[in-house]
This record gives structure tokens, sequence and C-alpha cells, in this order.
């Protein structure tokens, strides 16, 4: 069977212009989901994972390897892939409604047609009665899902998140995660979800996959074997708590690596 | 639209590497760009002046050619210009008595605008019933080109240095107050509450809190005053004075000497240049503790 | 401790009627009220011997002089001329600047190559080209457009460029994943956030296309409003030329009322600052 997404030693290296160095962002990453997988990408900050994001979405060209769609390689952004990105980034002059719609205009898809399906995605993200209101009118939660509807409106097969949920408080988060799963299970999509909070990969995800800090590449990868529906309470079980031990420590290794190389740079320097 | 994000963002490598030429010239396309257009201004205002482009479009355009030959008085010509301008500023030396009468004008009209715009902005700011009381008619007096005050404030002082320091302070001292005014306003309440929970007086608070956090807005006026002022230099000099640049671009105007005129707009071209630049420097230190956007 | 506007508390239940409605409208009441003694002060000076009224003339003088001109031909004429010289002048500067300030802002290079002139026009008061204008249109209606138009077309430019410049990132992000095309993401993005900026510009730039009515007409005119208060100050009738600075705070304040007004019909989805 073909993955649904495969991203096949992808690398990326920025010039800077001025000084013409090259830095080196992602190092060979490989990477399998099939469909209607949930992968969620942990690692130290600033390892790339966002940067891997936007080399699938097709927002940054790699300098080279490829990414497949259904087998097929893709080079640009298109409507097989939609983001959720961090920030919510809803246009501030439109209403719920036409940030909803926002997505499929983009796709030529005309203005009436794109507001009547519009509100199928904002009745199943829980804001039916807030399609008239602007971003500013909104909760930082309530922002997140209409980010979510956003994408989800334009049908994807797979959808990316990116850090959707870091600039919500805790407790709004964890809501956010469980009702995650819930829209999940009803769209049947394959996610690619980028977060640097262990717990929320675990919880989330049928495997985690650990990213090595600068330049960034697959370290590990972490199947989670616990049954679906998941509950918030599963967080506190033993064996919850037994994966976030491994992820942790994969990530320190990964992080005291990292240092060590920036001291040796520094001290080279 | 890959033009939207700036150049200073690093680059995907991906296209592979440029010619060595064509990344010397993309380091430096502004200044290239904006040297070349400059060049081509000038060539093209010299030509209409010494009549190439009319000796270039003869053949095609036959006696109407000799439209495209302007007459000195009506453009004069970059060379002109330098001619005169070395002159008034090395031979006869007369354009420096014109800037030390505008400077004195302008000095005086802006140390008055900041000794009267800034203490009023701020008591406006902190005491909200005397807020109430000007803030009609600052906002009327903001709204109207100050300068038809003029004709009035001849009838009041006559034609000497008194107008020019009147009609500057009128035109500067409104974004001083105004400023200052919306820096007490917009002072951020939890920094005052941590003040006054300290036991901080209104005097101390006044002095910790409202002041540093005022002063950007306040250099921001500055800022707008100082090309307020100009305006004030000018327009106070062509209406009616003997001295000073403005007058002079006034007296030479009516005279027909255009390379004149032209000295004297670069001059204050260059004054306001450089004006500005200092408040930018100041408000570059003063600002040191903030974030860079 | 005076406690700034920002930090008041809403007044206790135990007040007067009278209080209470005071302290609704006290904004209103001061204003007004300062206003009204300001000009019952300036009245009874200009009545009482201490300052010659020929200095300070008086608010019902300069009623009556209003009156009086508001009868006249010529007053009507001046009030056209300077509508026209406004309207042409400001109305070019903004068709040419919002389109050019776009394309700047979108374009590097055009930026590059227009820069030098655009900052080097910014240094300088626009009225300061004022001989130079007189000597191209002569001192016509024609004139007093130019520098209307020179003065308004700079801050429009500057800041419909620094707008389209502005334009964030995120939200370029967000179109560009959706596929959309270039077009898209001007309308869609660019253009939206590029219109708060847009009207900042327009009022400079009608403050700046007021200033060069006046100064162009006290410079050199045969008629206009300028012109009326230029030739009042030299026969020295004050209450003329209080009139024509009154007209012209009036003028100010409608343009600002009038766009402000366009704005918010513009911009319902920015939170209200006040």
């Amino acid at each position: 069977m073909t993955a649904k997404l495969e991203a096949r030693g992808i690398r990326l290296d920025y010039v800077q212009p001025r000084s013409n160095t090259r830095l080196t962002a992602l190092d060979g990453v490989d990477l399998k989901i099939m469909d209607g997988e949930f992968v969620s990408i942990v690692g130290p900050s600033g390892c790339g994972k966002t940067t891997f994001l936007s080399v699938v979405d097709g927002l940054i060209a790699a300098t080279a390897g490829r990414i497949l769609v259904g087998g097929k390689v893709v080079t640009k952004p298109g409507p097989d892939r939609a983001v959720v990105f961090q920030d919510a980034s809803l246009l501030p002059w439109r209403t719920v409604r036409d940030n909803v719609a926002y997505g499929l205009e983009c796709l030529n898809v005309g203005r009436r047609e794109a507001r009547a399906r519009a509100a199928r995605f904002i009745e199943m993200v829980g804001l039916s009665g807030f399609e008239h209101h602007y971003p500013y009118e909104l909760s930082g939660g309530m922002q997140q899902r209409v980010n979510l509807a956003r994408a989800l409106v334009v049908d994807p097969e797979i959808l990316l998140m990116d850090e959707p949920f870091a600039s919500l408080d805790a407790q709004t988060r964890e809501l956010m995660q469980e009702e995650l799963l819930q829209i999940w299970v009803k769209a049947k999509k394959t996610v690619l979800f980028v977060t640097h909070q262990i717990d929320e990969a675990i919880y989330l995800s049928d495997r985690v996959v650990v990213f090595s800090g600068r330049p960034g590449k697959v370290k590990e990868i972490i199947p989670v074997a616990i049954e679906r529906p998941r509950r918030l309470r599963v967080k506190r079980e033993p064996r919850f708590h037994a994966i976030e031990d491994r992820v942790w420590s994969l990530i320190e290794e990964a992080t005291e690596r990292n240092r060590r190389t920036v001291d040796r740079i520094e001290a080279n320097s | 639209m890959a033009q939207l994000i700036t150049s200073a963002d690093p680059m995907p490598a991906a296209r592979g590497e440029a010619p060595a030429l064509l990344r010397l010239y993309l380091a430096h396309e502004r200044a290239i760009l904006g040297t070349l257009m400059v060049i081509l201004f000038l060539l093209a205002w010299e030509g209409l002046e010494r009549g190439w482009w009319a000796q270039a479009l003869r053949p095609f355009l036959g006696a109407a050619a000799e439209r495209w030959q302007l007459k000195p008085i009506f453009v004069s010509s970059p060379t002109l210009v330098a001619a005169s301008a070395f002159r008034m500023y090395f031979v006869t030396g007369e354009i420096w008595r014109d800037l030390g009468w505008s400077g004195l004008g302008y000095v005086l009209g802006l140390t008055a605008a900041i000794a009267v715009g800034t203490p009023l902005g701020l008591t406006a700011g902190w005491y909200r019933r005397f807020s109430y009381a000007v803030e009609p008619l600052l906002t009327a007096l903001n709204a109207t080109p100050q300068v038809a005050f003029l004709p009035l404030i001849v009838i009041w002082v006559g034609t000497g240095l008194g107008t020019r320091v009147l009609i500057i302070f009128l035109l500067a001292v409104l974004p001083i107050a105004i400023n200052a005014h919306a820096a007490v306003r917009t002072t951020d309440a939890r920094l005052i509450k941590v003040a006054s929970s300290f036991g901080a007086g209104d005097w101390r608070l006044f002095r910790t809190i409202i002041l540093p956090s005022s002063l950007p807005f306040l250099l921001a006026g500055l800022r707008l005053a100082v090309g307020r002022g100009m305006i004030g230099v000018v327009v106070g000099e062509i209406y009616g004075s003997a001295a000073g640049v403005g007058a002079m671009i006034s007296q030479a105007g009516a005279r027909f000497q255009t390379d004149k005129v032209f000295v004297g707009v670069l001059t204050i071209v260059a004054a306001g240049v450089i004006l500005v630049e200092i408040v930018r420097r100041i408000e570059r230190r003063v600002e040191a503790w903030r974030p860079p956007a | 401790m005076t406690i700034p506007a920002t930090l008041e508390y809403a007044g206790g239940p135990t007040r007067s009627l009278p209080a209470r409605l005071y302290l609704a409208h006290e904004r209103l009441l001061i204003g007004a009220g300062t206003l009204v003694v300001l000009l019952l002060l300036w009245e009874a000076l200009g009545r009482s011997a201490l300052v010659d009224p020929l200095f300070i003339s008086s608010p019902t003088q300069i009623a009556q002089a209003g009156w009086q001109l508001g009868r006249e031909r010529d007053f009507w004429t001046d009030v056209r001329i300077s509508g026209a010289e406004f309207l042409l002048g400001y109305g070019a500067a903004a068709a040419l600047a919002v389109p050019l300030g776009l394309a700047v802002g979108l374009c590097k290079r055009l930026q590059y190559m227009l820069g030098p002139f655009v900052d080097t026009l910014n240094a300088v008061p626009r009225v300061t080209l004022l001989p130079l204008i007189v000597i191209w249109f002569g001192i016509g209606l024609w004139s007093k457009v130019a520098v209307v138009f020179l003065g308004a077309v700079i801050p429009i430019l500057i800041n419909t460029q620094s707008g389209v410049k502005t334009s964030e990132a995120r939200f370029i992000r967000v179109a560009k994943s959706f596929c959309a095309s270039r077009r898209k993401v001007f309308s869609s993005i660019v253009l939206p956030g590029t219109v708060p900026f847009i009207f900042t510009g327009l009022k400079y730039g009608a403050g700046r296309a007021l200033l060069g009515v006046v100064v162009g007409e006290l410079y050199a005119s045969t008629a206009g409003l300028g012109h009326l208060i230029a030739d009042a100050g030299n026969t020295f009738q004050t209450d003329v030329v209080f009139l024509g600075v009154f007209i012209f705070m009036a003028a100010g304040l409608i343009v600002v009322a009038l766009l402000d007004a366009c704005e918010r019909r513009f911009e319902k989805w920015r939170p209200a600052l006040h």
C-alpha cells in the first residue's frame, strides 16, 4: 500500500543574501504517513518542524528531495493539503463566515456556494451564531476553531497543523485537543500535526515523530499504542507517562547535542 | 508576490547560485537604480535647457521641435543651479546671511512651541476636565490651515521677526501638544497601578511613569513639528519679509532668477533632511529599551 | 490622587439628578462652556477701550461682516474659486497617488527608482516651490491647483506605499497556501490591509491641500478666500480676516469629518478605540 503522504530525503538550505553563507535547516527528512493516520512532529525549538510543514504544503521549495501525495510528486500548494496556521491568522477584515469561505474563494468557488459550504463547517466546530462576528470579537479558542474550519471546508485529503493551540491557555488547549479528535473522526482526514507540547502530541497521535535539531531530521518515530477513542484522563495513566518519558529523553539528547554544537561553533569563531 | 517579503530575509537556495555580477547588482540594486534615475532626470533637465532634445527631435518634428528647448528663466538647469549655488555659498556668501536670519526665527519659534506645547499637552492629558476645556480648541486649530492667521499676525506685530516666530510657533505647537496629550492618555494603566501600589505620589508617578513612557510620543511630535516649522519659515518669509531663505526664494522668483530659486529650495531640502535625521537619532537613543518592531 | 481618565470610576448611586446629568455630559458641557466664555471675553475686550478693536475685532462684528459679505456676489466667487482649487488639486492628487502608491508598494524596483524623488519632495515644504510654480503656471487658478496637488500627493503616496509594505506576511502565507492567484492575494489581503493607511494619507493630504490653497492665494492671486483675507489684512478689516480664518477652519473640520465617516464605513472590522 502506498503512503498518503511521503517525504523523501527533504533537504533545505538557506542562503543569506548579503554574506552569501549557507545554512542547512532540514537535512534529509524521510517520513511516510498512511491514509487516515494522525502523526505529530515534536522536537527542540528551532529544529525546523514548522519549516518542514511549509515544505510539505509547498510554500517553501526544498533544495533536494521530494514530497509525494498519494504517490504523486507535489511542488506547490494544492487543494489536497490545507494548513491550520499558528496564531490563527484570520483575516481581520472578514467575518467568521467569510474567513471560513476564504479558502474556497481562492480555489475559484463562487461566493454564494462558498458561503453555503462554510456554514456546515462553522456548525461542525461549534460556532453557529457567530457567523457575522469579526475576529477581534472572538476569544483565542474560537479563533482557532475558525482556523480549523477554514482548512476543513476545502475538503483536503491532508490537514497540516502548525502548533495551532500554542497560544491558548492550558484548559482551553485540552478541550480543543479532545474536540479536534472528535472532528478528526468525523472528517476522516490524514493529519500531520506540529507541536512543542509533548503530551499534546502523544494524546492526539498514532505515531510521534521526534526531530533532532539544527539541521532538522527524523531522530526516531514512536508509535502510541493507546486505543481510541481517547478521553483526556488517559494523560494521567502510567502507560501515557511511559511514552512521555521516552519522548522527553530523546528530545533532551537532541537538545544536548544541539547545545554542544552551538558551543563548538562559538568557540571556533 | 514574492517582492512583499523583504530582501533581508534568507532565501531558499533551491534555484542555484546567481553569477557574481548579477549578485553584485542585486546586493546594491536600490542604490544603483536610484542613482541611475537621478542621473537620467538631471540629464533630461539639462537637455531641456541646452536644447539637446530639440536638436535630436528636429529631423522628426521639424520646427515643432523648438518646443523641447526651454529658456533658462523657465527651468534653469543642473549646471546653472550648481554654478549659482557655488557662487552664493562660497563666492559672495550671500546665502549665509539668509540662512542665519531664517535659522534665528526657526529656533525661536520652535523653542517657544516646545516650551508651550509640551506642558499644555501633558497637563491636558493628566487633568481630565482641563482636557475637556481645551480639546475643542486644539481640534479646531489643528484642522485649520494655520497659515491663514498670517494676515492677522501681520496686523498685530508687523512684518518683522515677530511675525515669523509667531507663525512658526503656531504651526509647530499643535503636533507637540496633541502628541503630549495622547502620550499621557495612552500610558499603560498597569504601570500606573504598580506605581500607586508602591505608594507613589502624583509627582513621583508623573516623573517615573508618565514622563518616560511619554518620551517616544513627545519626540514623534517634535519630528512632525520640525517639518511644520519649515513650512512656517518659508510661508512667513515669502509673505512679506526682507531677509531669509524664503524671502530670497520669493524675490528671486519675482525677478525670474530660476537658478537662485532652486538653490534656495535645495537648501531647505538639506536643512529639512538634517533636522529630521537629528530628531531620529535622538529617538533611537532614547528608545534603546524598546524591542525592535 | 488624581485619577487619569482611563481609570475613572462610574458615578455612585447616591448622586442627585442634576449632578448625574452633568456627569453624563461633562465633556460636552465643559467644552462648550469654555468656548462661550472665551467668546464673551473676546466681545468684552472688543467693546472695552482696553484694546484697539482694530486689532482684535469682536464676535459680533465678525458676524455682521459675515452677514454683509454673504450678500455680495464677489464673496461667493471667492468661495467657488478656492473650492475649485482644492477639489481639482486634491482630487488629482488622490487619483494619482493611491494607484501609484499601490504600484510602488508592490514593485520593489519601482520604489527604488522613484524613492529619491519622493524623499526629496517630502523633505521640503511644497509651498517652497510656489515661486517656480507661479513662473510656470502664472497667477491664475492653475498655479494654486498645482501647489495643492503637490502638497497632497506626497503624504497620500507615502502612506499608501507603506500600507502595502506592511501587508502581513502571515496573511499572504494563508492565501498562497490556498493557491490564491496573485490577483486574489492583492484584492483580499493587500488592499484591505492598506485601506487604513490610505485614509491616514488622505487626511494628512487634505491638511496639506488646504494649506496650499491659503498660501497660494496669499502669495499671488486675483481671487479666492486667501486673496480675500490678504486684501482685508492690507486694509485692516480685521473682522473680514477673522471671518476668512473661520471659513478655513470650518472647511478643515468638514473635510476631516467626511473622511472619518468614510473610514468608519470601510473599517467595521476594527475594534473601536474609544
